[in-house]
């Protein structure tokens, strides 16, 4: 299947990637290569066929409700770019832009 | 008193833990022999990005995106180049339990995207055996540390081959674990339906005895349940990882998938993996034809899949919590992100991502059926020996389909153990054991009993 370069420029959107001009036309063409090789999965005849999303059988492990052991404050935040007064500093939801 | 009669890097785990265990090594003599060793040899490999000077125990080489708690863990990547974890995986913490010590953190490709190591954001790692080939992917580092004797083990990960191969392609034992086997806390997620961390080692005993370490539920991955012992398939080796009672591989069936040894397959490199299913047969083995007739569909199943629940995992490298922003991602994961998102999203989900996910059930329900006629299931790890660096890096679907001996096992969740079988030009081939779900006990057993009659092991590589 053929991607184009304003399909890819949506889908990096949509991935919140910045690709610039030059990469939208190179992944457009890699892109498109790949995906035309997947299109042979479209000859698989799948009906009544269930989806494997999990190749275990196990559902809905769960735990004790108990609170245990967890990162200091300190130690969550230690990796972050921006930090202020105990908090994870990111852009505003509201803001404009 | 200690003297050295011989050089300490050479040991296997096994060796090693005996000579400590009799006090005739200490654990500081063990590190400064490897440490000298990484000086000396890994400027020239690469397969090191961190080495910690001050490491004194049993030497493991950890791959960079398996979290090790206040030393860098970057995934092979710019995105998060500086990232010190604030707290150990399981399976390091497991680790240093038992007296090891993380000597370094090893190379890969960026986010374990790659079947060369040639992806990484830190320069190639190369291959022992000859220095212009690529030792595989993406587990690269990995491999080459326990090639080169730079590690007595090390641990990588596995979602489509990234252990099998480099073990293959590098000349050493690796070992892919069932899904579920081994616990993910702490890894850094590539696909989560596929995702397993696994040994490289220099023989199958030492296998055994890491995987005998880090397997069984920790509560903390909601897909790993189970206990750490489980018997074998064959019921021949009791409850336990430490013995092997098998002497012969009478009884023993071993399935050989004709679709594994077809077209692409490199007629060098056939001829190893040939000989050694031979010598499976004079040891008693029962060699049985199979099928898995969904083969030929893996590689496009798991690109859909794995590319997938990559957009979806990568997606919290957003630069508040930690990183930089996402223009550091390198070209390979980007595509794969982009890939992934437009299998997901509307109008091309049903067609994509939902009909890949069902031919997954089939190549699974192949596996299910093959083994009624058979125990184990055999073959290559990889169509060809390494390739020259800079040869594949510019067609990645060229590269993709490397993998094709290695992702159906990982779209089933089986384990698969890579084991040297031979050389060809001069470069190491892998054979390939597979076993049913949750059996590595059997597969770890024949690999040992091969090992034994074979002795690859005495060949290393001239540095």
């Amino acid at each position: 299947m053929k991607l184009t370069t304003d399909q890819v420029k949506k889908v990096a959107k949509l991935a919140n990637l910045p690709v610039n001009e030059k990469e939208e036309e190179l992944y457009a063409e890699q892109l498109s290569a790949i995906l035309d090789y997947i299109d042979l999965l479209n000859t698989v005849d799948t009906k009544n066929v269930e989806p494997t999303f999990n190749v275990i059988p196990e559902k809905n492990i769960m735990r004790s409700d108990v609170a245990g052991e967890s990162l200091s404050q300190e130690e969550a935040l230690r990796n972050a770019p921006n930090v202020k007064d105990g908090f994870f500093v990111t852009k505003g939801v509201f803001a404009e832009e | 008193m200690t003297f050295f009669i011989m050089d300490l890097t050479t040991l296997t785990l096994k060796q090693t833990l005996d000579l400590l265990e009799k006090k005739e090594i200490t654990a500081q003599e063990l590190s400064d022999a490897y440490l000298e060793r990484i000086k000396k040899f890994n400027p020239e490999l690469n397969a090191y990005l961190d080495i910690q000077e001050e490491s004194v125990g049993i030497p493991a080489a950890i791959k960079d995106l398996i979290s090790t708690k206040n030393i860098r863990t970057s995934s092979g990547s710019k995105i998060i180049e500086n990232y010190k974890p604030p707290y150990d995986a399981t399976v390091i913490e497991r680790l240093k339990e038992k007296g090891v010590s993380v000597i370094g953190k090893t190379n890969q490709d960026e986010f374990a995207m790659g079947s060369s190591g040639e992806n990484s954001a830190f320069g190639v790692t190369k291959n022992p055996w000859n220095l212009t080939k690529v030792p595989g992917g993406s587990s690269s580092g990995s491999a080459v540390a326990v090639a080169a004797d730079l590690a007595v083990f090390s641990l990588g990960t596995d979602t489509g081959g990234s252990i099998r191969q480099p073990a293959s392609l590098s000349g050493v034992v690796g070992l892919k674990p069932s899904y579920g086997r081994v616990p993910r806390y702490g890894a850094i997620a590539m696909a989560s339906s596929l995702d397993q961390i696994g040994p490289f080692t220099k023989t199958v005993e030492d296998a055994r005895i890491v995987m005998n370490w880090i397997s069984g539920s920790d509560g903390k991955d909601s897909n790993c349940i189970h206990g750490k012992r489980i018997a074998s398939s064959l019921a021949i080796s009791g409850a336990s990882y430490s013995s092997v009672v098998m002497t012969d591989l009478k009884g023993i069936r071993v399935g050989l998938p004709k679709e594994y040894f077809g077209e692409g397959l490199d007629s060098g490199v056939e001829e190893v993996v040939r000989t050694a299913v031979k010598k499976l047969e004079e040891m008693g083995a029962e060699i049985v034809e199979i099928e898995l007739p969904h083969t030929k569909y893996a590689v496009a199943v798991y690109y859909i899949i794995m590319a997938s629940e990559v957009s979806s995992n990568l997606a919290r490298f957003d630069g508040i919590r930690f990183g930089g922003t996402r223009d550091l991602f390198g070209p390979e994961p980007k595509r794969r992100i982009m890939l992934g998102t437009f299998a997901l999203s509307t109008g091309y989900f049903d067609d994509y991502f939902i009909q890949a996910a069902k031919v997954r059930t089939l190549i699974k329900q192949n596996f299910d059926k093959a083994f009624e006629k058979c125990d184990v299931i055999v073959g290559p790890v990889s169509p060809t020996v390494a390739w020259n660096l800079g040869e594949k890096i510019d067609d990645p679907l060229k590269m993709y389909l490397s993998d094709t001996y290695t992702i159906p096992a990982s779209l089933a969740g089986l384990p698969g153990l890579s084991i040297p079988c031979g050389f060809s030009d001069g470069l190491p081939v892998g054979l390939q054991i597979l076993g049913k779900y949750m059996d590595e006990e059997t597969i770890l057993s024949i690999g040992e009993l091969y090992e034994k009659a074979v002795n690859w092991r005495t060949k290393k590589p001239k540095l």
